[in-house]
């Protein structure tokens, strides 16, 4: 039972790159693929931190302002260069790994023997390494949902949200579309580094090649997510629903593992059940049942003629 | 009201080429002038390619014009980005899907519209106060939005969700209201209902406003002044009591008289 619990604590601190990626996939309808260097930036900038001795939540939280400032970046490049979306995320990424090179000196770092959040909290509340983790990754995924919910919620947080869906009507009532994709991003790769930065010390080192993939690690666990939690209203719920889908990722990764697959063998089968999950909601929007998920078209043109007759009926003394 | 000379508008020879130097070069504004005045509620008719929704997005802000000058209310604008010149501007689209966010619940629509102009901070998106305000504004439109504050307008019909942005356009009594046929995707009976609105809105408001159709007869009957563009100029402005007295048959006459050429433009000659 141990490996399940172990990928469920995994799954918790793999979830904030989910939360960060439904950030910019989602909210923004942006594809950033910046994601899979600010991961690794998150990792490697703690790595370097913990070895110079610093404190592993200092250390965490540069990461997050590091990841903030490289998301920064690739709204730069998109909005006032005007490179498309795809292009800036690469652009971002492809910079990072020499950043990444340079902040740890070489493609590996190891932290056997330094100070990190999780030894130096297992000394001393003496408990299980496994238990640790998943009360950690529970406690921050809890207070990033949170804060999520909250900022979401505001006056720029609803800019943000309505700038993924209509950046033209955003512009016509006076938001800089500009500046709220720039915030978006910029939030979104903070929580991905953020990510990164916890799984360097639960795994104990850090990789220039741990970010490789992990765009389609935080696609399938919000699709995960959604697919279980497809009828959530509310935001928090959905929010839930990525956490949860992170968390089943993992644990699911974990029991093939066990069972001896391969580990060359995950990331294809990443691959595999991102694009069949894809396929399967494609079809079943084809069938009428309707479903946000990337690449179908955002707005829901089933809809339109049914009440215009209500509006005709409230108006037809106009003219008759 | 108060005696104020400065127009509310001022076109001052404003000029836009689309793809310059291509041999798709396409003069759309051609040393356009046009002052509106305090309280104008002016349509704006003309074949396809006049210039008319040029003139409209040039006012908003989408692109930068090639020359000439726009003031609202005393204050040049020509420089001043999209989402800046939005703090003087309410606007309506043709496409009733551009003026809202599909995803987003009718109250969380209002409430952007209703932070038009001003900063977006960490403060609550939408205030209890405002839910009321909103309800009673969406209970005069009569289309029994009023109960469905938290339905996501995506779920609204086409007329629905134009009446939605006129109010959203109208929320902040802006300078100046730009309506870009925002009729022409809706059946005609939907279409009149939303002119009646607008119309009841604008009064209500006190607006400076231009409107866009391809409808001659609506263009005659709404506002108190018409305009009739041609090659990225104005042809005919008339006004008052001459407005009154256009019809069709005798702005299609006009339109001969003053561009030279034949009234050839089907959608128009259809909507008579």
């Amino acid at each position: 039972m141990d490996f399940i619990l172990k990928g469920m604590a995994q799954g918790l601190i793999w979830a904030l790159l989910a939360l960060g990626v439904f950030i910019s996939y989602r909210i923004l309808d942006f594809a950033d693929l910046s994601c899979e260097g600010t991961i690794t930036l998150g990792a490697s900038l703690a790595s370097m931190l913990l070895t110079k001795g610093a404190n592993p939540v200092l250390a965490i939280l540069l990461s997050f302002a590091a990841g903030c400032v490289a998301g920064a970046l690739t709204g730069f490049l998109h909005t006032k260069l005007k490179i498309p979306p795809i292009l800036s995320g690469i652009l971002t990424m492809t910079a990072l790994f020499s950043v990444n090179l340079h902040i740890m000196g070489s493609a590996n770092l190891q932290l056997n023997s330094v100070k990190t959040l999780y030894t130096s909290l297992t000394a001393a509340l003496s408990i299980n390494k496994t238990y640790l983790s998943l009360i950690i990754g529970t406690l921050v995924c809890l207070a990033v949902m949170g804060a999520l919910y909250w900022f979401f919620g505001t006056e720029l947080g609803a800019s943000i949200r309505a700038t993924g869906i209509n950046e033209r009507m955003c512009r016509a009532q006076g938001i800089d579309t500009d500046m709220t994709k720039i915030i978006g991003l910029a939030l979104s790769n903070g929580l991905i580094a953020l990510s990164g930065a916890f799984i360097c010390q639960y795994q104990g080192y850090s990789n220039i090649n741990l970010g490789v993939g992990s765009i389609v690690i935080g696609l399938a666990s919000i699709i995960i997510g959604e697919a279980i939690f497809s009828k959530a209203k509310n935001f928090f719920l959905t929010l839930t629903g990525i956490v949860v889908g992170a968390v089943i990722y993992r644990v699911v990764i974990a029991v093939v593992l066990y069972f001896d697959m391969p580990t060359e063998d995950v990331k294809i089968m990443t691959a595999f059940v991102v694009v069949a999950a894809l396929f399967i909601t494609k079809y079943a929007n084809k069938l009428g049942k309707r479903h946000h998920i990337l690449g179908a078209t955002g707005q829901a043109p089933a809809n339109e003629a049914r009440s215009d007759a209500a509006v005709r009926e409230k108006g037809g003394n106009t003219d008759e | 009201m108060s005696e104020n000379n400065t127009p509310m508008l001022s076109i001052k020879g404003i000029t836009k080429a689309f793809y310059p130097g291509t041999v798709n070069e396409k003069i759309a504004l051609n040393g356009l002038c046009l002052d509106l005045n305090v309280g104008d509620f002016v349509t704006v008719i003309g074949g396809n390619g006049a210039g008319k929704s040029t003139m409209l997005n040039a006012v908003a802000g989408v692109f930068p014009i090639d020359g000439g000058d726009i003031l609202i209310d005393g204050v040049n604008v020509t420089r001043l980005p999209e989402h800046k010149r939005a703090a003087y501007i309410g606007r309506v689209f043709q496409d009733p899907m551009m003026g809202t966010c599909a995803n987003m619940q009718i109250e969380e629509n209002l409430a952007i519209a209703a932070r038009r102009g001003k900063m977006r901070t960490l403060k609550w998106s939408i205030t209890g106060g405002e839910r009321e305000k909103f309800r009673e504004m969406l209970a005069m439109l009569d289309l029994g939005l009023e109960d469905r504050m938290t339905a996501k307008v995506g779920l609204l019909s086409g007329g629905q969700r134009q009446a939605l942005t006129l109010l959203m356009a109208t929320l902040m009594s802006p300078k100046l209201l730009l309506l870009d046929e925002h009729t022409a995707a809706l059946d005609p009976k939907t279409a009149a209902k939303v002119l009646e609105i607008t119309d009841k809105l604008i009064s209500e408001h006190k607006l400076t406003a231009l409107m866009v159709t391809h409808n001659m007869k609506d263009a005659i009957a709404h506002g108190n002044r018409l305009i009739m563009m041609h090659d990225g100029r104005v042809i005919l402005d008339v006004s008052g009591e001459e407005k009154k007295q256009l019809t069709v048959e005798s702005l299609i006459a006009k339109f001969s008289e003053n561009s030279g050429e034949d009234f050839v433009n089907d959608r128009a000659l259809l909507n008579k």
